[in-house]
């Protein structure tokens, strides 16, 4: 059992007051909120240890280089990344994804081959291989979508064909809440002879992550939806990969030398991280791992599965409202993704907000799946480790009134 | 219901009214101008129709698409007002009921064919939301700029 009164003492923003209510916080799928101890730490890098990394032949360059560099070990450490030099430093998981279709799409994918995705994917795991697809004269296809939001599994092998050289798909659907089999689509993708990318930027923050055992190629996620800052995502890769993979953007720290005509690129991870990297961020990165490692996820998940189930019994109550996603309890995260009916998902948001209830409302960054749904949007309830039973209640709350407010006839409101 | 003033307050009886009437709702075949606008925020679209009237000026307006009531509303507060009017004159309005959403100018000073976008003011307090009330008007205006106003003359 989580002790969630202790742990919300510990997120200063929680005890903020939104149009004169308490904030009840569940938005946490697009970002979750910073604890005192991830707030210090990068405090404590800017007033103690800030310098410049890997130049400076001084006492807080060597600082920073250091809290850089224990940030990569816990993070690899977090995932179970072999290595630290496996985990390149992003600005985000978006650029994460990009890094790959950049570096590794633009090498080894040509004219004719097929990149397999699925019909839930954000549009960080879309879009950049839509571009390079373009650019190489490669095709996607796409793993469909059951009627309740999970991947039609027996759909999937016959999408890979010999000319299949990636499948790239998300672990937890951010607009959904499925949990997908992430090692039944690895081990499929690797029978046929295909890589792996993971986007696991809805998976990592709740669930234990074993890159080792998945045996994934790529993986990427976001520090900021797992208690960290913004600007810091992670990119894993198998060593080999990176080695054979072009650097991404081009500056400094990322070469060995340089000449008026061209360079030679520096060894990895430093290979992918040109320029001056987020210093403080992946300093503030690793007291956010540290915290959550002392939360355990065995604890977070029964956390997040006791509020999500209260939630879902809440609006089985109302007719009016309809839930998307999984049925089965078991193969959803803490996501409810929903619609009253009627009422546009932005109205609702709004509504919410004047009860201090924050949701995601609108597409998700997932219009194709939207389209695929028959919907425009829906509104979105995600939990994490400081909510509590309350705040689904006053989401019920908010849900009645919302429903209410919007079925009466013209007259009489 | 306590908390229900602020929903009311936003969500004017008459924005209600508006987005249930169907009024100036639809597609006018054949017309004389069509713009097509999307709300980035949430992915909503909107088409605007035109047919002039025999002095050049906006004889009939219809918007269709499918939105939250904040767009869907002001899109038919903004076809009431257009109508009958020269392109001069639904461009100036556009820009006073845009200098309100962008709180340059009071509700009060809005002219008296945009009375009833005094329903929207309340829209000024979210600030994601202004983009909704605005996409008509945007829509419109672009349309408007995109043909150069040539075809669609002033009424004289």
């Amino acid at each position: 059992m989580l002790d969630v009164r202790k742990i919300r003492e510990d997120f200063p923003i929680l005890g903020r007051a939104i149009r004169g209510k308490p904030l009840v916080y569940l938005d946490n799928a697009a970002t979750t909120q910073k604890p005192r101890q991830v707030i210090a730490a990068m405090t404590d890098f800017y007033e103690k240890h800030n310098a410049n990394v890997h130049r400076g032949v001084h006492t807080l360059s060597d600082e920073a280089t250091a809290l850089m560099d224990a940030a990569r070990g816990k993070t690899a450490q977090f995932v179970g990344a072999p290595k630290p030099e496996t985990v390149i430093f992003t600005r985000n998981a978006t650029e994460a994804i990009n890094l790959v279709a950049h570096s590794w799409g633009r090498k080894f994918i040509s004219a004719g081959d097929e990149i397999v995705l699925t019909e839930m994917e954000h549009h960080s795991n879309l879009v950049p291989w839509q571009m390079l697809a373009k650019e190489k004269g490669a095709r996607l296809r796409f793993i469909p979508v059951t009627e309740d939001g999970r991947l039609d599994m027996a759909a999937a092998p016959a999408l890979f064909t010999p000319k299949t050289k990636l499948l790239a798909f998300t672990a937890a659907s951010n607009a959904l809440g499925t949990l997908n089999p992430v090692p039944e689509l690895i081990a499929l993708a690797k029978s046929r002879g295909a890589k792996t990318l993971v986007d696991a930027a809805q998976w990592v923050p709740h669930y234990p992550t074993d890159v080792a055992r998945w045996d994934c190629d790529f993986l990427a996620f976001s520090a900021h939806k797992m208690l960290g800052p913004t600007g810091l995502g992670v990119l894993y890769a198998k060593e080999e990969l990176l080695e054979s993979m072009d650097p991404f953007l081009g500056g400094g720290d990322m070469i060995e030398r340089v000449f008026w005509e061209g360079f030679t690129p520096n060894v990895i991870p430093y290979k992918f991280e040109a320029g001056t990297p987020n210093i403080a961020g992946a300093a503030a990165f690793g007291a956010a791992l540290d915290y959550l490692r002392g939360v355990g996820f065995s604890a977070l998940r029964e956390h997040e599965a006791a509020l999500t189930k209260r939630a879902l019994e809440i609006f089985a109550e109302f007719p009016s409202a309809a839930v998307y996603g999984p049925k089965d309890p078991a193969a959803r995260g803490g996501i409810v993704s929903f619609n009253i009916d009627g009422v546009h998902p932005h109205d609702v948001g709004t509504a919410f907000d004047l009860e201090g209830v924050a949701i995601r409302a609108g597409h998700h960054c997932c219009q194709p799946l939207m389209s695929r749904m028959k919907v425009g949007g829906t509104a979105r309830a995600s939990f994490y480790l400081y909510n509590t039973l309350e705040e689904v209640e006053a989401l019920g709350r908010a849900l009645a009134k919302t429903a209410a407010f919007f079925r009466k006839p013209a007259g009489v409101r | 219901m306590e908390g229900d003033a602020e929903l009311r307050d936003l969500y004017q009886e008459a924005l209600l009214d508006y987005y249930q009437s169907g009024a100036h709702k639809g597609k006018i075949p054949a017309s004389d101008f069509y713009s097509h606008g999307i709300n980035p925020v949430c992915g909503d679209e909107l088409e605007i129709t035109m047919k002039k009237d025999g002095a050049g000026a906006i004889g009939q307006i219809r918007y269709a698409g499918h939105g939250c009531v904040i767009s869907q509303a002001s899109s038919a507060i903004m076809a009431e007002a257009l109508e009958g009017k020269s392109v001069k004159d639904a461009l100036s309005l556009v820009a006073a009921f845009k200098d309100m959403m962008l709180s340059k100018a009071a509700p009060e000073s809005l002219p008296g064919d945009l009375e009833a976008a005094k329903a929207l003011e309340g829209v000024r307090r979210f600030p994601t939301r202004i983009k909704c009330a605005t996409l008509a008007w945007n829509t419109v205006a672009q349309g408007l700029a995109a043909r150069g106003q040539a075809e669609f003359k002033e009424g004289s």
